[in-house]
C-alpha cells in the first residue's frame, strides 16, 4: 500500500515536472533552428536532428533596419512601467492597509471590511471593461500611447494586491508593538514609519514581488493602450507572432522576456521555507 | 486620539484609486445608452436600445458567457484538485524538495501571451512536437488548434500549466502554516494517511481553500491573452469568452456604444455570480 502511494506520488511529480519544463525546452531547442530544421520535418536536439544556428539570437540585438528585432527598449518600458507602477502601488496601498488594519472608520453603513473589499474587489473588473473609457480618457488627455498612461493604468491593477496581502499582514504585527511607540513619544507617522515598517519587511518584499509578477506579465492594457511611440515586451514578442513566424527569433525572444522572473521563483521559494510567506498570504 | 492620522494613511490610495476608476465606470454606463459606432461617433442618447438588444437578439453573447463559465470553472477545479497534490507532496520532507518546489512555482513567473505563443508552436498540427510524438506511438494527428471541441481543451490545458502553481503556491504556504497538534493527535491514534487527510488536513484547509478558489475564480474569469493567442476565438466561435467577444465587438467593429452596454452587463454579472459562488462555497466547506 504504502510502496504503492510512494511510486504514484514520484511517478506524479516527474510527470508534473516533464510537463511545467517540457515547453522551455521546446522554446531553447527551436530558439537554435533555422527555416529549414523548423519546416521541413519536426526536429528536438540540436547537431543530432538539426545544424543548430545563433540567427534566432543574434536578431535581438540587430536594429530593425537591419531586419532585426528591437526588443531592448520594450524591455526597459517594460521594466520601467512595472516598477514605476507596483513602487506607487506598494507605498500607497501599505499606508491605507495600515490604516484599515488599526484604525476604526465609520461612514454610513460602510466599515473597515467594506473598504478593503472595495480595494481588494478591484481585481474582479475584468480589463475589457476598463479598458475602452481607459482608451478614450487617455486620448483626451493626451497620455494615450505614452508610459505614464500605463504606469496609471497598472495602478488599478497592482493596488488592491497591496492592499490585500498587506491587511492581512499588518493584522498579525502585534497591536502592542505600535502602542508602546506611542507611549515613548513617537506621533502615528513615526510609530508606522520608524516601528512597524521594519517589522513588516517580510510582507513588503512579498507584496512587491505580486506587483511586479502582475505587472510585468499583463499585456492586455498594453495591447490596446500603445501603438508605436511606446512598446512593452509582451506586444511586442506578440507581434513577432503575426503573418510569418520566425519561430526561432520568436522563441529567443521569449525566454528573453521570462527569463528575469524566474529568479523570482527562487526568492518565493525561500521565503515558503523559511516560514515567512505564510503569514503573508492567508 | 488619531482622528485625524488615520484618514492620512486611508485617502490618498483610496483616492487616487476611485479617482482613476470613477471616470471609466461613469463613462462605460453613460456609453452604453449612446449608439457611438464608427459611423456616428458621438455621444448621443438612445435610451435602453443597446440593453434590449443585448437581452433579446445576441445569442452570441451569451454563448460567450457559458463558455466562459464552462471554461474557468473546469481550469479552476482542476488547479486546485493538481495544486493541492503537488502541495501535499512536496510538504513534507521528500528528496529534492526545493528544486520540485521552484520547479512547480516557475509557470506562473512567466507571461502568459509569450508562453502562449509558444504553446501554439508546442500544439502546431504539423510541425509541432506534439503530434510528432503522438504520431511516434501511431496515433493520428489531433486537431489541437481547429477542432472546436479539442480547442477548448487545448486552452485548458495552457490555462492549467499556467496558474496551477498560484493554486500551488497558496495552499502550500496555508498548509505550512497549520497548526501542529491536531496532526500529532492522529498520528497517536494511528489514523491512516487516508483518514488523516480527510478528518485533519482538509477541513483544516478549509478556509484557505475557499479563498484560493476565489482568488483563481475571479482571476480565471478574466481569460483572455490565452485564447486572443493561441486560437483568437476559433475555430469559428469555439473558444470565444465574454472579454473577447466584447474586444471584438469595441475595438475592432468599433461598436463602443453596444460594447458598453456588454462590459457593463458583463461586470454586474461577474459581480453577483462571484458573490454567490462564495458565500456557496463557504456553506459546502465549512460544515461546523
Amino acid at each position: 500500500m504504502s510502496k504503492l502511494y510512494t511510486f504514484l506520488k514520484y511517478f506524479f511529480i516527474t510527470f508534473w515536472t516533464v510537463f511545467v519544463v517540457a515547453p522551455f525546452l521546446w522554446a531553447v531547442s527551436t530558439s537554435f533552428k533555422d527555416f529549414q530544421s523548423v519546416n521541413s520535418k519536426v526536429t528536438y536536439i540540436p547537431w543530432l536532428d538539426f545544424e543548430p544556428t545563433l540567427e534566432g539570437w543574434r536578431v535581438l540585438i540587430k536594429s530593425p533596419a537591419k531586419g532585426g528585432v528591437d526588443i531592448v527598449e520594450p524591455y526597459f518600458n517594460s521594466i520601467f512601467v512595472t516598477c514605476t507602477a507596483s513602487l506607487i502601488s506598494i507605498v500607497l496601498g501599505t499606508l491605507a492597509a495600515y490604516a484599515l488594519s488599526r484604525f476604526t472608520f465609520k461612514a454610513g453603513f460602510v466599515r473597515n471590511n467594506d473598504i478593503t473589499f472595495f480595494f481588494i474587489s478591484q481585481r474582479i473588473m475584468p480589463p475589457i471593461v476598463l479598458s475602452i473609457p481607459f482608451f478614450i480618457f487617455l486620448s483626451t488627455i493626451g497620455l494615450l500611447d505614452s508610459l505614464l498612461g500605463l504606469v496609471v493604468v497598472y495602478i488599478v491593477l497592482l493596488m488592491p494586491i497591496a492592499v490585500w496581502i498587506m491587511v492581512d499582514f499588518f493584522n498579525r504585527v502585534p497591536k502592542e508593538l505600535d502602542e508602546t511607540a506611542l507611549i515613548d513619544g513617537c506621533n502615528p507617522y513615526q510609530a508606522f514609519y520608524k516601528v512597524v515598517l521594519p517589522n513588516s519587511i517580510p510582507g513588503l518584499i512579498v507584496a512587491g514581488m505580486f506587483c511586479i509578477i502582475f505587472g510585468w506579465i499583463d499585456f492586455f492594457f498594453a495591447f490596446i493602450l500603445t501603438f508605436t511611440e511606446v512598446q512593452l515586451l509582451p506586444v511586442k514578442v506578440v507581434a513577432l507572432n503575426s503573418s510569418i513566424t520566425p519561430w526561432w527569433s520568436l522563441s529567443a525572444s521569449a525566454l528573453v522576456s521570462v527569463a528575469p522572473l524566474i529568479i523570482v521563483a527562487f526568492i518565493v521559494e525561500r521565503y515558503l521555507s523559511k516560514g515567512n510567506l505564510s503569514g503573508a498570504l492567508k | 486620539m488619531n482622528f485625524k492620522h488615520k484618514f492620512v494613511f486611508l485617502f490618498p490610495g483610496l483616492f487616487v484609486l476611485i479617482g482613476i476608476l470613477i471616470f471609466p465606470i461613469i463613462f462605460t454606463i453613460r456609453l452604453s445608452l449612446s449608439g457611438w459606432n464608427s459611423y456616428t461617433p458621438e455621444m448621443n442618447f438612445i435610451g435602453i436600445t443597446n440593453y434590449i438588444r443585448l437581452f433579446t437578439d445576441d445569442p452570441r453573447f451569451w454563448e460567450s458567457f457559458f463558455r466562459l463559465s464552462f471554461l474557468s470553472v473546469t481550469t479552476v477545479i482542476l488547479q486546485y484538485v493538481i495544486g493541492f497534490a503537488l502541495a501535499m507532496m512536496v510538504w513534507r520532507e521528500i528528496k529534492f524538495k526545493r528544486f520540485f518546489r521552484v520547479i512547480f512555482l516557475v509557470p506562473m513567473m512567466t507571461t502568459p501571451v509569450i508562453m502562449t505563443v509558444i504553446w501554439r508552436t508546442f500544439f502546431h498540427e504539423s510541425l509541432g512536437p506534439v503530434n510528432d510524438l503522438l504520431s511516434g506511438l501511431g496515433v493520428k494527428p489531433i486537431l489541437w488548434l481547429s477542432d472546436p471541441v479539442i480547442a477548448k481543451f487545448t486552452v485548458i490545458i495552457v490555462e492549467v500549466w499556467q496558474w496551477t502553481p498560484f493554486m500551488f503556491l497558496l495552499l502550500l504556504a496555508g498548509l505550512l502554516s497549520l497548526p501542529k497538534e491536531p496532526f500529532l493527535a492522529a498520528a497517536i491514534d494511528g489514523a491512516s494517511p487516508f483518514r488523516k487527510f480527510v478528518y485533519v488536513t482538509f477541513p483544516l484547509m478549509a478556509p484557505i481553500s475557499i479563498g484560493a478558489i476565489i482568488i483563481r475564480l475571479i482571476e480565471a474569469s478574466k481569460i483572455m491573452d490565452t485564447v486572443f493567442v493561441l486560437t483568437s476565438g476559433g475555430p469559428g466561435t469555439a473558444t470565444e469568452t465574454s472579454s473577447f467577444y466584447i474586444y471584438i465587438k469595441g475595438l475592432r467593429e468599433f461598436q463602443m456604444g453596444y460594447a458598453a452596454t456588454l462590459s457593463f452587463t458583463y461586470l454586474v454579472i461577474m459581480i453577483i455570480s462571484l458573490t454567490i459562488i462564495a458565500k456557496v462555497l463557504t456553506k459546502l466547506m465549512i460544515k461546523e
